[in-house]
């Protein structure tokens, strides 16, 4: 009896490891094949697409070398656009973090009179499908003569930061307030509290929103898409993922622009996925805190 | 029912008494809901009149210095020795007027009728003599729309401020009377950091979302009752015909009736949104349970190499992804096939050439659990973790296999913690633009079976894309977008109060 238990959990077992194993080639395979594939060249003539002359799913080793690399860097606008997403990023990256730490302490650890209908009506505004505003910020940005602008994007990716302010203050709840009662005896005040108490023991979903607010501009294509228009005058204001997605349009792959794509979107992942895989930890934390508190 | 009799029930029974009742529950969702909104507005407009009846008692009974201030702000302020807070009061009075004469009152007065405001048409001499030129758009309909919100909003703003003044004007004048310490401005200021630091810290985030998130809503509101389309400077309003013009049956041009586009469109987004939703909760909890299972090794391996999935910017694997699975036999997708199971003809996965379009939405489905599972491992793996063991001990005991357990008891206790999580990713589904946009652009069926160049794959939200950025039809885009609103706010409130009432009647053990 005992045998056969344990003969039944082995083959459990190895079935799982199968599926697992498959399960992950399947999930790594598109990755491993971009970043391949960004080194790939032809041999007998550098300027054609990866793609197009194919022979075999992975490329043979002396098809590998930095010829896609050294033509993104010399042929394009790829290093104006990689500067472009860092100033845009960090910039509402700083906003965003501030506008959700204070709105998030205030509703959590601040009793006034407004601040439940304050909280209705933010769910409310998180209902609209977030893109209309965004079609309405393009109007506004020609009015106000900021469209074409870096800090009309900033803005846009900033502005609306303070409602996202759920998960921290599902956090800061769960700080005991005998902390802050402790520290108003001491003579503290709430801003003093907020700054020397609250946010030095926070060091989880301060991370967390960093990470996310920094990420979200990073890899937003609709906005830049929307407000700094299509190919032609506005180009050196484009960031990377508006230019990556340029370069998968039908007319520019066929003029070899894939081998760019390639590259650049190994580039423009390698800081995004170190940071995440640092702050793995955190950002967990924050997911799940945020799916179950709700 | 009692639960003893419940579990008498056979399975079949079972399952209809649980139907019955979540039918049941639904008006009962449907009434909270209603009466939670008519509490709201009754409560509005009390609190309204009794700030009205504030205002006007506070009037009537106030002093000389009250009376002033409630025409001139912060008179009673300046009299009573607060000296910058009365200033900063009447500075505000007067920025407010000098606003509302050069340029408020102009657009609020055009705002009625929206028209554009042309130039005067310059004669221009030509060797034929004076002749009329062409006339010049001097102020766009759009500028009238925005800057007629932005007075209304300014005037809602000022009206508040107003409120605060008079009340601060009586709360001096009684200090006076009682021959108490009048505070002075430093004192108060200290005050913002302690007593009043929410104003200080909310101060910037609500500016902020004023204008960028409230201003723009209002906007596209607002908008939906306009006639606004492509680059025509001048358009008025045109009340319900844009919400009437999602529904038009009689096709314009090329393809289907927008009524029709509307209506399959509405079905599909439903279906992917269900669809998408419940096969990355379910599929990812089954990794996450294989990885957590007790025996199996590497643990910490297994789940990096999902999340480094995660770590790749969305739009990079979405972009890469349309590319794998392109429609030639060179694409890696058709290799793949063509080496492994020796397909000869080239299968085209999102339907980038062909017009059907159940294969492009079953990938798009697929696709989207490629991107969706690793958030949901990383999601429930701890909750999974603390399902009490002795659950699933009993259970095996009892002779349940590893499915019945799964069923019995990993899913009904996810559901119960994670129902917001579950409600937050479907209204996240319905307005998925990315996977959509990336993979599809819609297709394919576009200009055959839809109107509007949209296409089979496509969801409310790329139709709203499409209509407005492409087609430039912002009128009919924002009406679209209300309903998408509408649909959203209702299902997310109404399943919020069910998952609330249905917590407190039975507590899951």
């Amino acid at each position: 009896m005992i045998k056969s238990y344990k003969l039944r959990r082995g083959i459990a077992n190895t079935l799982i490891y199968i599926i697992l194993a498959v399960m992950c080639i399947i999930w790594i395979f598109p990755l491993v094949w971009l970043v391949l594939h960004s080194f790939r060249i032809n041999p007998l003539d550098p300027t054609i697409a990866p793609v197009i002359n194919y022979h075999g799913i992975f490329p043979k080793f002396n098809e590998l070398g930095f010829d896609n690399y050294i033509s993104l860097f010399k042929e394009t606008d790829y290093l104006i656009w990689f500067k472009n997403t860092l100033i845009v990023s960090v910039a509402s990256c700083i906003i965003s973090t501030l506008s959700v730490l204070m709105v998030a302490y205030t509703f959590s650890r601040l009793r006034f009179k407004a601040r439940k209908p304050f909280i209705n009506v933010g769910m409310i505004m998180g209902m609209f499908p977030g893109f209309m505003t965004t079609i309405a910020l393009y109007h506004i940005l020609t009015v106000i003569k900021l469209d074409h602008t870096l800090l009309g994007l900033i803005l846009c990716y900033s502005g609306g930061a303070g409602l996202g302010y759920l998960v921290a203050k599902g956090f800061f709840d769960t700080i005991p307030r005998a902390l802050d009662e402790a520290a108003t005896i001491d003579g503290a005040n709430r801003n003093q509290i907020f700054w020397k108490i609250i946010l030095p023991m926070s060091k989880p979903i301060v991370v967390y929103t960093v990470l996310t607010s920094f990420i979200g501009p990073w890899c937003d294509f609709i906005l830049v898409n929307i407000i700094m228009g299509s190919s032609g005058e506005y180009d050196h204001l484009w960031t990377v993922s508006k230019g990556l997605m340029y370069w998968t349009g039908r007319q520019q792959m066929s003029d070899g622009s894939f081998r760019w794509f390639l590259s650049g979107s190994v580039i423009v992942a390698i800081p995004i996925t170190s940071l995440f895989l640092y702050m793995q930890k955190y950002y967990v934390e924050g997911v799940t805190a945020g799916g179950v508190k709700g | 029912m009692k639960y003893t009799e419940y579990m008498a029930l056979s399975p079949l029974q079972r399952f209809w008494y649980k139907l019955k009742n979540f039918f049941v529950s639904i008006p009962r969702g449907l009434g909270n809901f209603f009466k939670g909104i008519g509490m709201g507005i009754v409560n509005f407009f009390k609190g309204i009149g009794k700030a009205i009846a504030d205002f006007v008692m506070g009037f009537i009974r106030g002093d000389i210095f009250t009376k002033v201030s409630y025409v001139i702000m912060g008179f009673g302020n300046i009299c009573r020795g607060q000296l910058v807070k009365g200033f900063l009061f009447l500075a505000l009075e007067v920025g407010y007027i000098f606003f509302m004469i050069f340029f408020g009152t102009g657009y609020l007065s055009l705002f009625t009728s929206l028209r554009a405001i042309y130039t005067e048409p310059e004669v221009v001499m030509t060797p034929l003599g004076p002749q009329q030129g062409e006339s010049q758009v001097a102020v766009p309909s759009v500028k009238i729309l925005l800057f007629g919100i932005l007075t209304i909003m300014v005037t809602i703003a000022f009206i508040a401020m107003y409120f605060v003044s008079v009340k601060s004007a009586r709360k001096v004048s009684e200090l006076a009377k009682e021959g108490k310490r009048i505070p002075k401005f430093r004192d108060e200021s200290k005050e913002l950091l302690d007593a009043k630091f929410h104003s200080t810290l909310l101060a910037t985030p609500i500016i902020l979302i004023s204008v960028f998130v409230l201003l723009p809503l209002l906007f596209m509101i607002v908008m939906a009752f306009t006639g606004f389309r492509g680059t025509v400077p001048d358009f008025g309003w045109v009340g319900f015909e844009q919400f009437s013009g999602i529904f038009e049956t009689t096709s314009s041009g090329a393809g289907a009736s927008m009524g029709a586009t509307f209506l399959r469109i509405t079905g599909w987004t439903l279906i992917w949104a269900v669809a998408a939703t419940f096969t990355n909760y379910i599929l990812g909890m089954v990794v996450a349970l294989m990885i957590n299972k007790k025996g199996i090794k590497f643990k910490g391996l297994w789940r990096t190499m999902f999340v480094m999935t995660i770590a790749v910017p969305q739009f990079v694997t979405l972009l890469l992804m349309a590319q794998i699975l392109g429609p030639y036999d060179y694409s890696p997708m058709n290799l793949i096939f063509s080496t492994l199971f020796g397909t000869t003809e080239a299968i085209d996965f999102l339907g980038e050439t062909a017009n059907n379009g159940l294969l492009p939405r079953i990938m798009v489905i697929v696709v989207n659990c490629w991107v969706g599972i690793p958030y949901t491992i990383l999601m429930t793996s701890g909750i999974l973790m603390n399902i009490p063991e002795d659950l699933y001990e009993s259970a095996r005991i009892d002779g349940a296999g590893p499915v019945k357990s799964f069923t019995k008891i990993t899913l009904p206790y996810m559901l119960f913690v994670t129902t917001p999580y579950l409600i937050t990713q479907f209204i996240g589904n319905i307005n998925n633009f990315n996977v959509i946009f990336l993979l599809t652009k819609g297709g394919p069926g576009v200009n055959t079976a839809y109107a509007e160049g949209a296409g089979r794959t496509d969801l409310l939200i790329t139709l709203l894309y499409k209509l407005s950025v492409d087609k430039g039809l912002y009128g009919l885009g924002a009406a679209i977008g209300i309903l998408v609103f509408i649909v959203c706010a209702t299902l997310s409130l109404v399943t919020f109060n069910m998952t609330k009432s249905a917590k407190n009647e039975e507590e899951f053990s």
